[in-house]
């Protein structure tokens, strides 16, 4: 009998997948040369899961801005923002984050998924209502358990299911916050946020908007599908990370919500967590103006999304229903996934595996997020190997076999 | 409501329950009262809040997923819904 005993349902699923000879949930590089290449188990692999949407990781001013500021303030801060004070770098940055989305309010934390906790757990409270699309992320999920509103979940990305839930609530006292996100995590797909805010309008409701992987990524400053979509003056608040487009770790809130400071004091995983390393906060600050400065970036980004997604979707793969820089394969059974997760792997293609129950409608996904970082030779190398072992596995039908059911 | 109609509402409740899992999860599931959601019936998170967001536009109400933590068998499951139909 161990203390564990009661999550043997998981330990057994993912004993069965080792058993197999692939540890997808602990690969361990021995090298990563650059933000598209990496060594595992010494063979050169393409790194296709890595989120580093602009490829910022290794950019030379943001590592020498980082370096500086490791030299000159040392490792780490070595508590939190409310006992042991903040440094410059801190407010330097929420300056800079309220500046980019043209806010009067921002708030940083030391990971995204606190950001989420934080801010979902304080938002909204006893007597109010959290409506969270159904295929939010785990931190979303988790940040609605912290708190103590009423949570509703609505039909994935349905204004009309959404408008039918809060209908449902009408007459209970307490406020509605609407959760959506800008780029979903695991199909890539994005939020219908213009009929969101129709139906926040005409419910009276507020809307939050997760941009993590929409940050540089989405609209034409960069700043995420709420202004790819024009509806900025009309998201109350949006939270992103800086793990994703500026390559380093940390989440964000920015709001033009009135008395927002009151969250420094009430909002506990911003109060008691150590605040972001001085070196974080540098890097940061110079990848959010590189992501000012260099659209090319994003312009290279969208190219290299587009060449991946509509590849895949050409040798006949299943994707997601919209093409961003995250390109989701379906593939029918977990077993299978597994095997052609690995396959690919041993063909120097790295990506993630994603199961159920992390996976939209219980569907296993082999989950590729592109790069501005990646050349068009990278992209179409990994295109060749998916057509190869997706024949061979019998995802795809060979080119022969397509030729024939054309004719 | 006297001791004995209450008990067929439950009833009802648990038959519909049953019926909403078996849509959700595409198969026949077999549920009583008794039945462990996670361990009899093989039901993990995800599925269940699917079958709940099934459940709210059946029963046309608001079935809170906070609500969700003490909920270990279809029984309790069925008793939430009556309670909140009751309050509705």
């Amino acid at each position: 009998m161990s203390l564990l005993d009661k999550h043997e349902a998981y330990r057994s699923a993912y004993q069965a997948i080792r058993d197999t000879g692939a540890d997808p949930f602990n690969v361990r590089f021995e090298a990563v040369n650059s933000p598209s290449e990496g060594v595992l188990n010494g063979k050169p692999m393409i790194l296709l899961g890595t989120n580093n949407y602009l490829g910022l990781t290794f950019d030379e001013s943001c590592i020498s801005a980082s370096s500086e500021a490791l030299n000159r303030f040392g490792t780490g801060t070595t508590g939190s923002r409310i006992a042991n004070g903040s440094f410059g770098g801190h407010h330097e940055l929420e300056a800079a984050i309220a500046k980019f989305y043209g806010r009067r309010h921002a708030m940083t934390f030391t990971t995204g998924y606190q950001a989420n906790l934080g801010v979902l757990s304080t938002l909204v409270g006893r007597g109010d209502h959290l409506l969270l699309d159904a295929d939010s992320h785990a931190s979303l999920y988790d940040g609605s358990r912290l708190g103590h509103a009423e949570v509703i979940r609505f039909r994935h990305n349905d204004p009309d299911d959404l408008r039918k839930r809060l209908q449902r609530l009408k007459g209970s006292p307490g406020k509605s916050l609407i959760v959506a996100e800008g780029i979903y995590s695991m199909l890539g797909d994005a939020a219908p946020l213009r009929e969101f805010v129709e139906v926040k309008k005409e419910m009276g409701a507020y809307l939050l908007v997760d941009e993590a992987h929409s940050l540089g990524v989405l609209g034409e400053k960069g700043r995420g599908l709420a202004e790819a979509q024009d509806v900025e003056k009309d998201v109350d608040v949006i939270v992103g990370t800086f793990s994703k487009s500026l390559g380093a770790i940390g989440g964000f809130c920015v709001s033009d919500i009135e008395g927002f400071d009151v969250l420094r004091v009430v909002c506990r995983p911003y109060m008691f967590t150590a605040s972001l390393p001085p070196s974080v906060v540098a890097s940061t600050l110079q990848a959010l103006h590189i992501v000012q400065t260099q659209p090319q970036l994003r312009h290279r980004l969208i190219a290299n999304a587009q060449r991946l997604y509509e590849g895949l979707k050409t040798l006949g793969f299943q994707v997601g229903p919209q093409c961003n820089p995250i390109v989701a394969v379906a593939v029918p059974e977990p077993g299978l996934a597994v095997a052609v997760w690995k396959t690919l792997l041993d063909k120097g293609v790295y990506l993630n595996l994603a199961l159920p129950p992390a996976t939209p409608d219980s569907v296993p996904l082999l989950r590729s997020s592109v790069s501005a970082a990646h050349t068009p030779e990278q992209i179409d190398r990994v295109l060749a190997v998916f057509a190869e072992v997706g024949e061979a596995f019998g995802l795809i039908l060979s080119p022969r076999q397509r030729a024939s059911a054309r004719s | 409501m006297g001791v004995l109609q209450m008990d067929s509402v439950t009833d009802l409740t648990v038959r519909q329950i049953g019926r909403t899992a078996s849509q959700v999860m595409q198969k026949t599931v077999e549920v009583t009262a008794a039945s462990n959601i996670g361990r009899d019936l093989g039901i993990d998170s995800l599925t269940l809040m699917n079958i709940v967001m099934e459940l709210e536009d059946t029963f046309e109400l608001s079935i809170p997923l906070d609500r969700l933590a003490d909920v270990e068998t279809v029984g309790d499951l069925a008793a939430l819904i009556n309670d909140l139909r009751v309050r509705a």
